[in-house]
């Protein structure tokens, strides 16, 4: 029998194959398909069968879809016009039934369950639906719909399906399908009497990782009520556990490759959010409290951008990188213009001001975009996930934003080694004094400077947008842990920075299972505040005379 | 300057500022709960029970902003996690208040609170115990800010965490309490905080004469934090503060222990915040984790810089005046209370870096 939990993907795969498989077949009339289809009003088991074989021969495009429905006990009469529908759910919740022609497949209104009667399917027509289903699924042209179909098939192997998967075999080319057909039949081998092939079956599933062979390889090492070993033969049993123990060791392996990826993810996103605020926190000794409305002012740029061009989802928020980068940037440099430049000198008097500004920010963004978190749309590409195997898959957004912080770390290490700008601002946040003498416009610098952590801010920001809830309490959130990576890694120091953000990220990830989110976020900022003890400066600390009071 | 004679009490009745703002303050304590007791409902000059909870929530406030102006004005330590002190005062004031309710409450477990009962749990925990004793309740308003207080500054102060970091790291502290508050196991009510409080020392607190005297004694405890800022500042230590605000690493080579002098100024800060968030809690009815939130602290920094830093009287004025501001700009224009704010903060710190106390003439200014 196919376990209720995996029944529906497995027969969802299959009718769309189905579908697919028929479609390309010669159309022929609908008409003739709905009697067809219409004969499973009183036909009787046996009749049933035919009738399946049959709606399988028109090649119709809905076939697929009519037969899961009735594997699925979905196919109903209603009973007044004795018209065949499809339900789209028979949950017990519902009050009434949503109803799919099975011709066209559109909707066709409701009704309530008392008014339809189901067609009734026994033990003997659903093995048959299943295998029908299956071996047109297995027959796809397609590898990765084969591959799918099996690992579906293995989950509930009977005779039947066993049979079809060693018909399969035999004439099956690619080696990815051959692999897991390999575990299907392995596992089948288990359950038979030749203590041989059950030994070479078990060795077989040994670099297996799916959670269908290690739990069906744990049950042979379980022990009943009294003590004694379920599974009778010692040498299948000690293979077994030698096999338990090696994919134990595999899993392990990657879920700490999976951890730290997370940790890596969330790190980079830290190193994100703080990466500007370390450039004007070292360089001018700026607090920026506003920093994380440069943030949300970020996010909120890519929903602007994304209701400015709907129909090009995908690309906008290519375009929104630069747009956030243009209008954060702008509000950094009025910032400084207008109340930053005042207060040099005045590092806890700038922190009240820009918290000032922050909240003069959210205001804003309140009365222009009202209070509530706007829609951002993810793009098709940032969805999905890379499946390397059963153990182990990546989402992508998540390698996206590592990736990312990547790009912006290495644009901006560009912008501060390689560019004119790049070696102002290094000169200011070494010693203003000596580059104003030499000749180093340094308010001009100090407003580029703001800028560009501003920019940077923005450019966070429309990560963030794909991430959080996009609000107006969407700085606030972040405001402290960008504080946190920056005094953790070394003000002013941008690689202290990428460290300090992966490190942080990475910590939380591996804490998170012990300690549980909450008490790992608290931990990990009881660590930094430790952490600071010791250092008082960060991982980096600057050096030189700017190291001189902050 | 009239140094010399400087945290002597009487000194203090001859600084021209400082003697009107506790002359405010006794009238405040007195007319009041006269206005709200004694004047009856229908006179125009009635205090409705309302304004008489503002006035004692302000009051407190105006403890809190002498905490932090004690330390930042003073002795140059930025504390962005002072909301933290308050709150846990608050929660102790809060623990022994909740014990009061007793039988009286939803469940009527007479020795569980409410939510302990909800949680299924069925004996207190060890550190609720002896709060059902006012005496006790009142060691611990003091202590446990002090305990964090002096552990926190001992590891900071010690390693010279000064500036902008020590700044942050009380960010952290305030953000990682208010974490570690809202989880229900904790044993202290979740992110429902405590509320329903019935009465403190048998008096109801829901009756006029309760909320008055309880404005009284925060009036009261004011003018005490004030006489004992006032005493600290005007010190020999009060010198030693202040030369470490304005150059620390002088005042160490001159032999003095900065550490030790900042470590204490901090946990009496600390300990000044706790009472004034004691006697807020019994005035306000509720305590619950929001008060960690670190903005409140960044607001009470502001508090004190609108009001002027450095001066005692300009930061209790400063947190009352901004108090006042926004409850009224809250009721009245909601959507324009941010850009109010927002523009007080910048408005003063570019405008009027004294603060509002900058503009009382400098003879009477404490500097």
């Amino acid at each position: 029998m196919i376990s209720g939990e995996w029944r529906p993907l497995w027969l969802l795969l299959a009718g769309c194959f189905l579908g697919f498989s028929v479609s390309v077949q010669a159309q022929t009339d609908d008409d003739g398909f709905r009697a067809i289809v219409a004969e499973f009003g009183d036909a009787n088991f046996r009749e049933k069968e035919s009738i399946v074989e049959r709606l399988i021969d028109t090649g119709h495009a809905s076939a697929g879809t009519v037969l899961t429905a009735l594997l699925e006990e979905r196919f109903f009469f209603r009973q007044e016009d004795q018209q065949a529908f499809i339900v789209e759910s028979t949950d017990e919740s519902l009050s009434v039934y949503a109803l799919v022609d099975p011709v066209s497949l559109e909707d066709a209104g409701s009704v309530e369950p008392n008014q339809l009667s189901r067609v009734i399917t026994n033990n003997r027509l659903r093995r048959f639906l299943r295998i029908t289903i299956a071996r047109f699924t297995l027959s796809s042209p397609d590898a990765d719909i084969r591959v799918d179909a099996v690992k579906q098939m293995l989950r509930s192997l009977d005779a039947a399906s066993i049979e079809l998967l060693r018909d399969r075999s035999a004439e099956e080319t690619d080696s990815t399908v051959l692999y897991e057909i390999d575990t299907a039949l392995a596992l089948a081998a288990l359950d038979g009497d030749d203590v041989g092939a059950r030994i070479a079956a078990v060795n077989t599933l040994a670099d297996r990782l799916s959670p269908v062979v290690y739990n069906r390889l744990s049950a042979l090492l379980e022990r009943d009520e009294d003590g004694r070993f379920i599974e009778g033969d010692d040498d299948v049993r000690l293979a077994a556990a030698e096999t338990v123990r090696r994919i134990d060791t595999a899993r392990n392996f990657y879920s700490v490759i999976e951890t730290a990826f997370f940790g890596l993810s969330l790190g980079s996103v830290l190193a994100l959010v703080a990466i500007g605020l370390t450039i004007t926190f070292g360089v001018m000794g700026v607090i920026n409290l506003a920093h994380g409305e440069l943030l949300m002012l970020g996010a909120y740029t890519t929903y602007v951008v994304q209701l400015a061009m709907p129909d090009h989802i995908d690309v906008s928020i290519l375009v929104a990188i630069p747009a956030a980068f243009i209008v954060a940037g702008t509000a950094g440099v009025l910032i400084e213009r207008t109340i930053i430049r005042f207060l040099y000198g005045r590092p806890l008097e700038t922190l009240l001001a820009t918290f000032g500004v922050s909240l003069v920010l959210q205001q804003f963004v309140r009365s222009v975009f009202s209070a509530n978190n706007r829609p951002v749309v993810t793009p098709s590409w940032m969805s999905g996930t890379l499946q390397f195997n059963e153990a182990f898959s990546l989402t992508y957004n998540r390698l996206y934003i590592v990736l990312f912080a990547l790009i912006v770390f290495a644009i901006l290490l560009v912008i501060l080694k390689r560019t004119r700008l790049g070696l102002d601002i290094r000169a200011v946040s070494q010693n203003r004094l000596m580059a104003r003498a030499m000749g180093v416009r340094s308010e001009w610098v100090d407003a580029m400077t703001f800028g560009l952590g501003a920019g940077i801010a923005g450019v966070a920001g429309v990560a963030l947008s794909q991430l959080t809830n996009v609000g107006p309490n969407l700085g606030q959130s972040y405001i402290i842990d960008s504080f946190l990576v920056v005094v953790f890694g070394g003000v002013g120091n941008i690689w202290g920075t990428l460290i300090g953000g992966m490190s942080l990220g990475i910590i939380t990830k591996v804490l998170e299972p012990f300690a549980g989110a909450v008490l790992g976020k608290i931990l990990v900022l009881v660590g930094v505040i430790l952490f600071i003890q010791r250092r008082p400066r960060g991982l980096f600390p600057q050096t030189g005379r700017a190291a001189e009071g902050v | 300057m009239k140094t010399g004679t400087r945290g002597d009490l009487s000194a203090l009745f001859s600084d021209r500022a400082s003697l009107s703002f506790l002359a405010l303050l006794a009238g405040v304590a007195f007319v009041v709960p006269v206005l709200n007791v004694a004047v009856p409902e229908t006179s125009p000059l009635h205090l409705s029970s309302y304004v008489v909870g503002l006035i004692g929530k302000y009051l407190c406030y105006a403890i809190l902003a002498l905490a932090v102006d004690l330390i930042w004005g003073f002795c140059g330590i930025l504390s962005l996690g002072h909301a933290v002190f308050f709150a846990l005062g608050g929660y102790a004031m809060g623990m022994y208040l909740m014990r009061q309710i007793g039988t009286r409450g939803v469940y009527g477990h007479s020795v569980l609170p409410d939510f302990m009962v909800f949680l299924n749990w069925t004996e207190l925990p060890w550190f609720w115990y002896g709060f059902d004793r006012f005496w006790f309740a009142l060691v611990m308003v003091a202590l446990v800010p002090a305990a964090l207080a002096f552990v926190f500054g001992w590891l900071a102060f010690r390693s010279r965490v000064t500036g902008v970091y020590l700044s942050i790291m009380t960010q952290a502290l305030s953000y990682a309490l208010l974490l570690a508050f809202f989880r229900n196991d904790m044993g202290f009510g979740g992110n429902n905080g405590f509320t329903d409080f019935k009465d403190l020392l048998g008096f109801d607190l829901q009756s006029d004469s309760t909320r008055s005297a309880l404005l009284a004694a925060t009036a009261a405890t004011l003018a005490a934090s004030y006489g004992a800022c006032w005493m600290i500042v005007g010190s020999r230590a009060g010198r030693v503060f202040r030369s470490i605000r304005d150059a620390e690493s002088r005042t160490r080579f001159l032999g003095y222990r900065v550490e030790s002098y900042k470590l204490w100024l901090f946990v009496f800060s600390a300990v000044l915040a706790g009472v004034a968030g004691a006697l807020y809690v019994p005035q306000v009815g509720i305590i619950n984790p929001s008060e960690f939130e670190p903005i409140n602290s960044i607001e009470v920094v502001i508090w004190v810089s609108v009001g002027g830093r450095g001066t005692l009287y300009g930061a209790a004025a400063g947190a009352i005046l901004v108090n006042y501001l926004k409850t009224y700009f809250t009721a009245a224009l909601p959507d324009l209370w941010l850009y109010a704010l927002g523009a007080i903060f910048i408005g003063v710190t570019l405008f009027l870096p004294r603060g509002l106390a900058g503009l009382v003439p400098a003879a009477n200014r404490v500097e």
